[in-house]
């Protein structure tokens, strides 16, 4: 038993010399040439940092693109889903008021246009994206907003969209942050 | 055919192809022959020589069983003390606060056991010393204890009759240098090039477009995003786990953590028939592990990709599927596929909220932690089918009316109680767990923990009574998935899942280890014409129908409880 007790630290030490400074480090190494230095991808405008080109972020100014609803108001010092239950009436009636908000801001879409993506708030809080119907319903308030021409923002849409890996494996979605930001420069 | 199916059809596809060639070369290297990684042998030799550890020094399962838990009491001890005093010691940049006692109990208990279940949030929960040197270390030294456990099952049955079943240490060191490690190094490197962090950055901090001041959480979590899911352990390095758009930035490394997860259970399913030159038995096995994968699968996506019914009610477009809790960019069948994975393996990642899935993937998602050996977690998913295979040559053997015998050595009593108690465990922690659990919320709501117990359940009801019963069934199955609605930092539950963990650890390990080596020590038997072939599809349907028996009579009640009348409700 003495025996196995001295050999067990003896072996841990050792392992954690190899899986917890070797290992790590040297991923963090070779991840010093990945995109952001392997500190996450950021985006910078007029050399100021605006955002991380993964993270979603609150957008709800009517000449910008929306994001989806998020439990943690996209702070990202944190993450974390609703967790409500598909059954629970206090989430129903948030859904449901989600709903008419969309429409109040959005004239002329129908409820059976808005994908329930715009109403469901993500696993992460921190979703960057939106599917192309729900960016489809924001674009006539978007272009109204900016007094641009609709087919412009269309096509920016088009631009920032997507499409299923090798256009056979899963979804296609749309980036907010980098939509919006394209925005701003027309 | 929608872009979603062919996704989760070309990952499945994508598992086979690594793992079956896996497989072989893990029968290889632990039977000691020549693979092309034997470069590493220097390094193995170098570990064993700093542990004071000799090889050749042959162990019997009580030695194998003793070194075991010697050295996971030890992590034990060592991880308590870092998670309590993780605010006093360095490499603490966002200034995190010690857990108290209660929370670093769970915790440790929750990695040392591969279980993952986590009542902390990573960006405010802890260290990245902790992160790196408790709980990725334990990723890793955990995966190797299930697997290496697993290699003894495998050493009893390769030689006729034996007591001598290798040496712990010696699969141990070769889990981790062999197979973890590498493996880990291919995907950790993946991962950063896809976006996740790797950097030992700390907080960041920036004004987004519409002038919010935004934080953000940071850190080396590609090296732990790896090993999480290759070790079957599944705790996020982020709270949001495979969720957060850090974990899993796209499609692709979607692909990568939810077939890395899957590999090595299945490879050591093909390894083990390799191993004892069996090959049919393995793909027996494997043909019921996967038709049971698949009958959990296929109904979790049917009720995913419905869409939920009260939102159709409302009139919105559900076209993809259910959003609630999960990520636009993998879409509803990656997650429901995801899923269906995590819980028959017993990962415990998730990429999308379980709590927010629909009644009938809950029930799917129960159940399959409760069987718990549809491939099931790395090495110790063999182990629980160990059992249910004793059961079925019992039950066969009662019914042919001959002394049961499993590849050639007797079944007796001492073997059947044991594969009893084991079998009757986990029902009696799932059931009493829960049982406990609705008592204390019932009848004492206002009891002065962190969490008051009437205040719980993030939701009301019967979805209320399966965040419950999830919580105990994920604890015992080692898994580490939540409904994570359930306010679970508190004393009771940290104490209770803590408990739980444990005996759902240990217990299921050594059972199976013990039948093991007590079957080999016996004189073997050749095979005749009165032997009952364990290979056949007729004995792969009775073990099957084994497993749903026991499985149903077991907890269908407490299901009906829960998700069944949940859905029944939502029928209205």
């Amino acid at each position: 038993m003495k025996k196995y007790i001295i050999q067990s630290i003896r072996l841990t030490v050792v392992l954690l010399v190899l899986l917890c400074i070797v290992y790590p480090i040297s991923v963090a190494f070779i991840g010093k040439m990945a995109k952001g230095n392997g500190g996450g991808e950021k985006i910078i405008r007029n050399g100021k940092t605006v955002g991380y080109a993964l993270l979603g972020q609150s957008f709800s100014r009517p000449e910008y693109f929306w994001g989806r609803p998020s439990a943690v108001a996209y702070n990202a010092a944190g993450s974390a889903g609703s967790n409500k239950g598909p059954s629970n009436p206090d989430y129903l009636k948030e859904v449901q008021s989600r709903i008419d908000t969309l429409i109040k801001y959005n004239p002329g879409i129908k409820t059976s246009d808005i994908p329930a993506d715009m109403v469901t708030a993500s696993g992460s809080g921190l979703d960057p994206n939106i599917s192309e119907q729900g960016a489809a319903i924001q674009v006539a308030r978007v272009a109204k907003a900016r007094n641009v021409d609709e087919q412009k923002v269309k096509d920016l849409v088009a631009m920032n969209t997507l499409k299923p890996f090798l256009g056979l494996f899963g979804p296609s979605s749309v980036n907010v942050l980098k939509l919006n930001l394209d925005l701003d420069k027309l | 055919m929608n872009t979603e199916l062919t996704g989760i059809i070309a990952t499945f596809l994508l598992t086979l192809i690594i793992a079956i060639p896996l497989g072989k070369y893990l029968a290889k290297v632990f039977a000691g022959e020549k693979v092309w990684t034997d470069f590493l042998k220097p390094l193995e030799s170098g570990i064993f020589k700093l542990s004071g550890i000799d090889i050749r020094e042959q162990m019997n399962w009580k030695q194998q069983m003793k070194a075991l838990m010697t050295i996971n009491l030890l992590w034990l001890v060592y991880g308590f003390f870092v998670l309590i005093f993780q605010d006093k010691l360095p490499f603490n940049p966002d200034g995190n606060p010690g857990m108290t006692p209660d929370l670093a109990f769970n915790t440790i208990i929750s990695f040392v056991a591969n279980c993952n279940l986590q009542h902390y949030s990573g960006e405010s929960g802890v260290s990245y010393l902790t992160q790196q040197f408790v709980l990725m270390f334990l990723q890793f030294v955990s995966a190797a204890t299930g697997i290496a456990a697993a290699v003894v099952l495998f050493k009893a049955f390769k030689d006729k009759t034996s007591t001598q079943l290798g040496n712990f240490w010696e699969f141990f060191v070769k889990s981790i240098t062999r197979l973890l490690l590498p493996l880990a190094i291919v995907v950790a490197l993946i991962l950063t090039f896809n976006g996740t962090p790797a950097s030992y950055d700390s907080k960041d901090q920036f004004i987004s477009v519409q002038g919010d001041t935004v934080n953000v959480s940071r850190g080396p979590a590609a090296q732990f995003i790896a090993i999480k899911h290759l070790g079957t352990n599944g705790g996020g390095y982020f709270g949001a786990n495979s969720a957060h758009p850090f974990e899993n930035p796209n499609y692709i490394t979607n692909t990568v953590e939810v077939v890395s997860q899957t590999i090595i259970p299945l490879a050591m399913l093909i390894a083990f028939g390799y191993f004892i030159r069996r090959k049919k038995l393995a793909w027996t096995i494997f043909g019921v592990m996967t038709i049971g994968l698949f009958m959990l699968l296929v109904p979790t996506l049917n009720s995913e990709l419905g869409g939920n019914p009260e939102l159709a009610k409302m009139g919105i477009s559900q076209a993809s599927g259910a959003m609630e809790g999960k990520e636009v960019r993998l879409g509803p069948a990656a997650t429901a596929y995801w899923s269906t994975l995590t819980t028959v393996i017993s990962t415990g990642s998730v990429n999308g909220m379980h709590d927010s899935t629909m009644p009938l993937t809950g029930l799917w998602q129960l159940l399959a932690m409760m069987i718990n050996s549809f491939y099931g977690g790395c090495g110790v998913g063999l182990l629980n089918y160990f059992i249910y295979l004793i059961v079925a040559v019992f039950i066969s053997g009662l019914m042919v009316g001959r002394t049961p015998e499993f590849l050639g050595h007797k079944v007796e009593a001492r073997e059947i109680k044991i594969a009893a108690i084991i079998t009757l465990l986990s029902p009696f922690l799932i059931l009493a767990g829960t049982a406990i659990s609705s008592f204390v919320f019932t009848d004492h709501g206002a009891a002065e923990w962190a969490v008051q117990p009437k205040n719980w359940l993030n939701n009301p009801g019967f979805h209320g009574f399966s965040e419950m019963l999830y919580e105990v069934t994920s604890s015992n199955a080692n898994n580490g998935s939540g409904f994570e609605g359930l306010g679970d930092n508190n004393v009771f539950w940290n104490v209770l899942t803590g408990v739980i963990i444990f005996l759902g650890r240990f217990l299921p390990i050594i059972g199976p280890v013990a039948i093991a080596g007590l079957l080999a020590a016996k004189k073997f038997i050749p095979e005749s014409a009165g032997t009952l072939k364990t290979d056949t599809k007729t004995f792969a349907l009775m073990t099957f129908a084994v497993i749903l028996v026991l499985n149903a009579l077991s907890y269908f009640p407490a299901l009906a409880l829960g998700p069944l009348a949940e859905y029944f409700t939502m029928l209205k």
